[in-house]
């Protein structure tokens, strides 16, 4: 028992202050400046108060502006067990807007998307979905409205055919009922034809008309990506949301997809709101983009402010060369350090060491 | 608006499932000539003397608990949720049928119009029971829900054990609970605590039974070619799609589990128009049990599985009647061992390598495909 | 009075139901299976102490230790011979391969010992029943010795899981079963060793519950089983301290109710208090809440 208590105090006497925490040590943190559309940068140990409320008009493009944004967010924030995952976020997205939602992993983006479709309930703030507060209303509720989304790790309905998958997006607009269903009357015949045409008109406008019969989950990955946009949209929505839709794409599929977006908010006339972290795709396409950096909104403004922010590309548009080797350095001798001091103890103690295997 | 937008995907080296719509016009296939096969060769061998009296008075049963297993399916295998408590559907059914057939007696002389009567008030007592008990478990997940049906199933049988029903002379109905109807003839009891039923005037025959299975079987196989259906089974595959496209996880969920208790309460229905006394213990957790035994050993959600294997799970324990000490446990070793069989990807693969060997002629391309893709994506979880 | 007399025997079922709950909850907890042969195990138990006691001539404690090793041997060669083929296939398989080895299990027993009620001598044969106030209050010695083996067996417990090498394995193996092997566990031997612990307590709750309720069947452990399960289930499955709290809960409802509803009524009650728990808290009283991640 006293050799355990003396091991712990060992770790109590190790020293960080030199680690360098990246949290502890940021100096600057970006806040959206409510003018001029422009990221600007604050000091973070300044409370930065905006002196009048958000006007976010200024952040549409010019086309859509005068009528309601199809998304208004105010203040929003989510805390886990006192962790604050969000705050402070807010965002207005036009009609038919195509918005892009960028930042390093673990900033916050999903949640957010989680957030609005009300997967998880908000702690702070209020969403604003065509001009109507959304408070009070769950997951189904938000779809009905017309928000529909895509999740980052594919969900599809695996076990059903793909043309399966998207008729059950059809749900809402087939209409008959549990009878019909299950007696297969008239009504359901007729309905039924309806609905496999309209199907199958996704499924051409998507170029997946041989996969129908084919279960869902044994499509290829960019197939199954096309089958979850497809299905978000045969719900009809007024937005749609698309978390990370170029993961995993090489970069003609991406370019192809780019496309497809831009097709699809002309077809449909909808706004879409995309989480994507290839900034190709996401300079090439989006019109507004938000970028979220430790929960925070650290810069808001159009693809080419964001761009030349030298700033906003350092931090997450990808760091000089230079910078980063320095940066990537020091964390490696921080490990090595550590790594030697553990294996010196290891070694003090008797233990045989791990062979590590990197 | 239906221009192409995209490059088509290509096709090759996928798996396809069925062709164009066909994959549920098989399954429903497939199920209503087991149907029609089983009835023909039972009745054909009934009337030659082929098959025995033992294994006549099994005709009703059989017939009951393929619908139960059919019925089953829908909540195990369509919706994805583990019941335990299958048979306490099949006990409301029973005895709200056999009140109901001594009730009616004085009205309705025709049997079968008293027994269609009978069918649907069960199948409407059961489908409240279902949604009474389905509004608190669907809220819960996985083995909860399980342990939650079987309590139910439970619960369903003690009450069964307390109730007293009786006709008196003026043909009024009487209910008791948790003690016994004064100043009434043994023949006038109709339901006695835990006794059970007595005296119950036996109704149902073969062809019924049949009937009600191919309803049944209608109902399930329609239901699962619906909105409604394929609602169930994406909630089934993924909860939080479904949501994301604006199905109400808990109206689905509280479809499937009321149409197949109400489908279980028909059945036992049947069930217990097939003999003249029935006792409550008769439902209790093994009964449950044994219907789940057989919706697995078909296959999960494989309907017309399901049916096979009730069908030879009911027939094979009289056939060997002679063996019955060693019967139930022969049953019991042979039930872990298809598990075992079935589900352990390494044993599952060796035995269909040996099949292949044995049997070069038959799928020898399909069954290789099969497998390395079973085995592919197990790796890859 | 009565009311006490009431409770103590609650208690004393009550303990009973956790210590069979604790081998539902430890291996529920490491393998995620619902291991329905568990009550199968506690008759044999009661059926191995009373033959050993009745024809061998034995001395009940004695035999109490046999049937332990005995049971433990049982538990890993289920383990090893049923439910290990079957580990990663999903809950359905394991649950119907369980059913198969509490069919197996009853079966043989009523091949070996018979389909007879066998009454099966109580451990404190020569104690006395305590009476206190007149008689009011009577305190049966096997109630007090149930009472303390079952916080014995707990604070033991509990000690082990946290404390020992062994125990923090299996802790590790039931949070993370696959990082666990990559941290050097030996996951095999870790579900072995619950198993082994589970199916000791059992054969230890046969005897105890035997030795309350002298009769012994064949089926004797089948309800006993599915109760100490909503036990389980009642106080969080997978959490120690729940199925102690569980089972208690559970014995004292089931005594009252007897006492003073109705006898024939007491299992709905109890079943319908499990399904109440569970709607207020889906998990169960000590039942960790599990996100999934979207």
């Amino acid at each position: 028992m006293a050799d355990k208590k003396d091991k712990r105090d060992e770790f109590r006497d190790i020293d960080i202050s030199d680690s360098g925490h990246a949290y502890e040590n940021r100096q600057e943190i970006y806040y959206n400046d409510n003018v001029g559309g422009r990221a600007v940068f604050v000091d973070s140990k300044e409370q930065y108060e905006p002196d009048e409320p958000y006007n976010d008009e200024v952040f549409i493009p010019e086309k859509d502006r005068g009528k309601t944004p199809i998304l208004q967010v105010k203040n929003l924030g989510i805390d886990f067990g006192g962790l604050t995952a969000v705050d402070n976020f807010n965002l207005t997205l036009g009609r038919t807007e195509i918005g892009g939602l960028i930042g390093p992993n673990g900033a916050g983006k999903t949640t957010i998307f989680n957030m609005l479709t009300k997967v998880y309930e908000p702690t702070r703030g209020e969403i604003f979905f065509d001009g109507k507060s959304t408070k009070g209303m769950n997951t189904v509720d938000i779809n009905k409205a017309g928000m529909a989304r895509t999740f980052q790790n594919i969900r599809l309905f695996d076990n059903l055919t793909v043309e399966e998958n998207i008729k059950v997006a059809l749900h809402h607009t087939t209409n008959y009922g549990l009878i019909d269903g299950m007696l297969h009357t008239p009504k359901y015949r007729h309905e039924e034809f309806r609905i496999r045409k309209e199907a199958m008109k996704y499924l051409k406008i998507f170029g997946m008309t041989k996969t129908a019969d084919y279960k869902a989950g044994s499509l290829p990955y960019g197939a199954q990506r096309r089958l979850e946009i497809m299905r978000a949209l045969a719900t009809k929505p007024k937005l749609l949301l698309l978390d990370e839709p170029a993961a995993g794409m090489n970069p003609s599929e991406t370019t192809e997809l780019m496309d497809t977006i831009r097709e699809i908010r002309d077809r449909f006339q909808i706004a879409v709101f995309l989480i994507e972290h290839d900034m190709s795709l996401v300079m090439g396409i989006c019109e507004g983009i938000v970028v979220l950096n430790y929960g925070r909104v650290i810069a808001k403004g159009w693809p080419e402010e964001i761009q030349s922010n030298p700033k906003v590309i350092e931090a997450y548009l990808g760091k000089s060369r230079g910078k980063m080797k320095e940066e990537e350095e020091k964390e490696k001798a921080d490990i090595e350090k550590a790594f030697r001091k553990g294996r010196l103890e290891s070694a003090a103690s008797g233990k045989p060491d791990r062979k590590e295997s990197e | 608006m239906a221009e192409r937008l995209l490059k088509n995907i290509s096709t090759r080296g996928l798996k396809k499932t069925a062709k164009k719509g066909m994959q549920y016009r098989k399954e429903a296939m497939i199920s209503y000539a087991i149907l029609f096969i089983g009835y023909a060769v039972l009745q054909i061998g009934a009337m030659t003397g082929i098959v025995g009296r033992n294994l006549q008075g099994q005709f009703v049963p059989i017939c009951v608990y393929v619908s139960l297993a059919i019925s089953l399916n829908l909540v195990v295998g369509i919706s994805g949720e583990l019941s335990l408590g299958h048979a306490g559907f099949m006990a409301v059914g029973a005895f709200t049928g056999i009140i109901v057939m001594r009730v009616l007696e004085q009205y309705i002389t025709i049997v079968p119009v008293r027994l269609i009567i009978a069918l649907l008030v069960a199948a409407f007592v059961a489908s409240i029971a279902g949604f009474i008990i389905g509004i608190p478990i669907l809220s819960l997940r996985g083995d909860y829900l399980a342990i939650v049906t079987l309590a139910f199933g439970e619960i369903v049988r003690n009450f069964m054990n307390v109730l007293h029903f009786a006709l008196d002379d003026k043909g009024h109905l009487k209910f008791a609970f948790n003690h016994t109807i004064e100043g009434i003839t043994n023949e006038q009891r109709i339901i006695t605590g835990a006794i059970g039923a007595t005296g119950v005037t036996k109704t149902a025959t073969f062809t019924y039974a049949m009937l009600l299975t191919a309803f049944t079987l209608f109902i399930v196989l329609n239901l699962k070619n619906s909105k409604q259906g394929r609602a169930i089974m994406a909630i089934r595959d993924n909860r939080i799609a479904g949501e994301s496209i604006g199905l109400d996880v808990k109206k689905y969920k509280l479809i499937a589990f009321v149409v197949s208790a109400a489908l279980a309460g028909m059945a036992g229905c049947m069930f217990g128009q097939n003999y003249s006394t029935l006792a409550p213990v008769k439902f209790n957790f093994n009964t449950s049990v044994l219907i789940l035994v057989f919706v697995v050993l078909g296959g999960i959600g494989n309907i017309w599985g399901g049916m096979i294997a009730a069908a030879l799970l009911t027939i094979l324990p009289e056939a060997f009647r002679q063996f019955a000490d060693y019967r139930m446990l022969t049953y019991a070793i042979v039930l872990i061992l298809v598990m075992i069989c079935t589900y352990n990807p390494a044993i599952k693969a060796r035995i269909q390598n040996i099949w292949k060997k044995i049997n070069p002629l038959k799928r020898k391309k399909d069954e290789g495909k099969k497998d390395k893709k079973k085995k592919s994506g197990k790796e890859a979880e | 009075m009565s009311f006490l007399t009431n409770l103590i025997s609650g208690l004393s079922l009550g303990s009973v139901y956790a210590i069979i709950a604790l081998g539902y909850t430890m291996v529920y907890g490491i393998s995620k299976m619902l291991n329905f042969a568990h009550g199968d195990v506690i008759m044999v138990g009661g059926y191995v102490s009373f033959i050993l006691n009745m024809y061998v001539g034995m001395n009940g404690w004695l035999a109490l230790l046999i049937a332990m090793v005995v049971c433990t041997v049982l538990g890993i060669l289920i383990e090893r011979l049923a439910y290990r083929p079957l580990r990663g296939t999903g809950s359905l398989a394991v649950l119907i391969t369980a059913i198969g080895v509490s069919y197996f299990l009853q079966n043989s027993a009523l091949l070996i010992w018979g389909a007879n009620p066998r009454v099966f001598p109580s451990l404190f044969e020569g104690a006395k029943t305590i009476h206190a106030y007149n008689g009011q209050l009577s305190i049966a010695p096997a109630s007090i010795f149930t009472i303390a083996a079952n916080i014995v067996i707990m604070v033991i417990l509990t000690l082990f899981v946290s404390k020992t090498k062994a125990g923090k394995a299996m802790r590790a193996v039931s949070e993370d079963n696959g990082a666990a092997q990559l941290m050097g566990i030996n996951v095999n031997q870790s579900i072995s060793l619950t198993f082994a612990i589970g199916s000791g307590l059992a054969a230890v709750a046969g005897v105890l519950m035997c030795s309350a309720y002298p009769i012994l069947m064949p089926t004797t452990g089948a309800m006993p089983g599915i109760k100490a399960f909503t036990a389980a289930v009642f106080g969080g499955i997978g959490s120690i301290p729940g199925a102690m709290i569980g089972g208690l809960i559970l014995g004292i409802i089931e005594i009252f109710s007897r006492a003073y509803i109705s006898t024939e009524l007491s299992d709905a009650i109890v079943f319908g208090c499990l399904i109440v728990v569970l709607l207020v808290k889906p998990t169960g009283l000590l039942g960790k809440k599990v996100h999934e991640k979207v």
